[in-house]
């Protein structure tokens, strides 16, 4: 088996309402795959039907080549889950909470070691209660872990959290990676999706409208990379007018599109023959972030336009 | 089912309720509290035994009798005339008197001439401290009294002598019936305040949902609730016993016949609660449900009073009261000895327990459609 998660034509209703429209994705074993979209995309339900949390309406679903809904007790013990808003029993340690998964998983995971691993070990005697939002996803993701999962679900880990918080919980994710585990993680932060994921999808309005590595969607749906001037408006319809290259102007910013980055080279020359004064200048890559506000945009003035009487 | 995932979480839900003082609280320092409270005000230990008399002679002989008996100081006499239609072992035990003496006609006389005469002592076995006080203090002034006679150490000399019987019905103290009452309160209280909450609040939170995605099923976290609460119930009830039985001398019969209703009574209202909190769709109305369910119970269910004593209208109403059927059930084990009764109870609390039981299992959901 190659494909950890094999979902075709997936479709989740509540009360008519489409949460799901019909997606379709497959991650291979060992990959880490982001599931990227802004709030009330559809991502928690998705990830919820494939945790087995929650009933599909249609559509197929195969994680670990099990239904998530019907065979659900055999795939938890092989899947690690950190649901989004994860709380646990408020007067218990995260050490007690450990213990209390290696129990019921039956599983021999070193505490210690798992606490470690999420830097938790300062605070393994502190109460539930206790704990920083940090400190309680750190332990969350401690408890996932705790069975040893072939395939682990992160929901939005890092909102919310502060930097420090995040970068440990990136790094426990990279080492899952190095491991050989899967990974399915949601997030609406660009920069955790392109910097942590092999794949990514992009879901807005229940549907998936990327899909790829970071910088295939980039290179479908990006835009060409750009020099960045602080400079007057000015330069901007100067270097159109001598090199027929498409700009734009913002608040004392003149972006200039390349052709390619040999380019560069060409519309630094003119800019500076042209006389007009300018302080600095830079390259500016598409990030996914670029392509995600673009694609997301466009679909909701798309939408809106459609519901404009012509 | 899984005995080491139930232990497992067990462990868990114990060192939560140790951490939690309401909690402790209200399983196990309130029944404490309750008990010497109501011990406190309605136990009559240490102050003297009050022996009712009826003095059927009134010669010099007959009252010189009695105030030795008061002078005693371990029993305080009090002359009673019940009427003459009943007996008087009849009127102690309608009285709720422990113990009593009657003076026979002519033992004034008898005593003068050196006949023997016998004083009957009435008293209730069950009360075993209020009789033995009473027996003691008599056989004394019998004893002082045959001495002053003055007819030497011959045996046959003994002119008063005196029979010991048993009073008509067996009389309880209040304390007596407080025992079962309150270990009661506790079955019921201490499961059904928390199940409720614990049951909506767990949803809400999403701590079933985060249960769901380990190996532990709804039924070893059933099993294991009924568990714990069932050792709350033999903690509360060995509390009550303790107390009740030592700081306040009541009667009561520990007998093995209490733990089938110590078993089928947590099982009973964890079920109940479960199911409480399971229909309610907020943990704000599933407290609602709760206190309505419990709040007649607690009172009604002969908790703090005898059902006996109540109305018929109520009574018949406490009928309706599962609770009622555990209390009396252990009224008729500790106090009555009448096992078909406590047999009879005990079937009601059982057959209830399972169609709630049941009921709870099919509505409790770990996670949503």
């Amino acid at each position: 088996m190659t494909e950890a998660i094999e979902v075709r034509g997936l479709v989740k209703q509540y009360d008519g309402l489409t949460a799901v429209d019909d997606i379709s994705f497959s991650v291979p074993v060992g990959s880490v795959f982001a599931f990227l979209g802004p709030n009330g995309a559809g991502k928690t339900t998705t990830v919820e039907i494939l945790e087995g949390l929650r009933r599909r309406t249609s559509g197929e679903v195969r994680v670990l080549g099990l239904d998530p809904w019907t065979e659900g007790q055999e795939l938890h013990r092989r899947i690690g889950v950190i649901p989004q808003d994860f709380r646990f029993f408020e007067k218990i340690t995260p050490r007690e909470g450990i213990e209390y998964y290696r129990a019921l998983f039956h599983s021999r995971a070193d505490p210690a070691e798992l606490l470690a691993q999420v830097e938790l070990l300062d605070k393994q005697s502190a109460r539930y209660d206790q704990l920083s939002g940090g400190q309680k996803q750190k332990f969350g993701l401690a408890l996932a872990l705790t069975n040893e999962p072939e395939i682990c679900f992160l929901d939005e880990p890092t909102t919310g959290l502060d930097p420090h918080a995040r970068r440990a919980i990136w790094n426990v994710i990279r080492a899952l990676k190095r491991a050989g585990r899967t990974v399915f993680l949601t997030t609406h932060y660009l920069e955790e999706a392109e910097l942590l994921s092999d794949r990514v999808a992009i879901i807005h309005h229940g549907r998936i409208i990327a899909v790829g590595t970071a910088s295939e969607i980039i290179a479908g749906h990006g835009r060409s990379t750009r020099l960045r001037f602080e400079a007057p408006a000015t330069l901007a319809e100067y270097l159109a007018r001598q090199l027929g290259v498409r700009t734009r102007t913002d608040a004392g910013t003149v972006e200039v599109e390349l052709d390619g980055p040999h380019d560069t080279l060409r519309v630094l020359t003119a800019a500076e023959a042209s006389g007009i004064p300018w302080t600095s200048f830079a390259t500016v890559r598409n990030t996914l972030e670029d392509v995600f506000v673009r694609m997301v945009g466009e679909m909701d003035e798309g939408a809106l336009k459609a519901e404009v009487p012509p | 089912m899984n005995l080491r995932r139930i232990g497992a979480d067990v462990r868990i839900v114990a060192r939560g309720y140790y951490r939690n003082p309401a909690a402790l609280f209200f399983s196990l320092v309130f029944p404490l509290i309750l008990i010497s409270l109501f011990g406190l005000i309605f136990s009559s230990t240490g102050s003297p035994v009050t022996l009712y008399a009826e003095n059927l002679d009134h010669s010099a002989a007959s009252r010189e009798f009695l105030s030795a008996l008061n002078n005693t100081s371990a029993v305080r006499i009090q002359i009673v005339t019940p009427p003459g239609s009943e007996s008087f072992a009849t009127y102690l035990g309608k009285n709720g008197y422990p113990a009593g003496i009657v003076i026979p006609v002519g033992f004034g006389s008898d005593y003068a001439n050196h006949t023997p005469v016998n004083v009957t002592v009435y008293t209730n076995p069950q009360d075993a401290a209020t009789s033995g006080v009473a027996l003691g203090a008599v056989q004394g002034v019998v004893s002082a009294f045959n001495l002053a006679a003055a007819c030497g150490t011959a045996t046959n000399c003994s002119i008063v002598g005196f029979q010991s019987e048993f009073v008509g019905s067996q009389v309880y103290s209040y304390i007596d019936y407080l025992i079962p009452g309150l270990i009661g309160f506790s079955i019921l209280t201490s499961p059904m305040f928390s199940m409720v909450d614990v049951t909506s609040s767990y949803r809400k939170e999403g701590l079933f949902r985060q249960l769901s995605l380990t190996p532990l099923t709804r039924g070893d976290w059933l099993a294991s609730r009924i568990l714990w609460y069932t050792l709350l119930t033999f903690a509360a009830a060995a509390i009550m016993l303790g107390v009740g039985v030592g700081a306040f001398g009541a009667h009561v019969a520990v007998s093995l016949g209490m733990v089938p209703f110590l078993l089928a009574g947590p099982f009973f209202f964890v079920s109940l609660g479960m199911l409480a909190g399971s229909v309610a769709p907020t943990p704000e109305s599933a407290a609602v449900i709760g206190n309505i369910i419990t709040f007649p119970m607690m009172f009604l269910s002969g908790t703090f009073f005898p059902v006996s004593e109540f109305p018929a209208g109520l009574q018949t109403f406490a009928r309706v009261l599962p609770l009622y059927y555990v209390i009396d059930g252990m009224n008729q084990v500790m106090l009555f000895h009448n096992n078909t009764r406590a047999l009879d109870d005990l079937l009601v609390v059982l057959v209830a327990g399972v169609v709630v039981f049941l009921l709870a299992v099919r509505l409790f959901r770990w996670r949503d459609d």
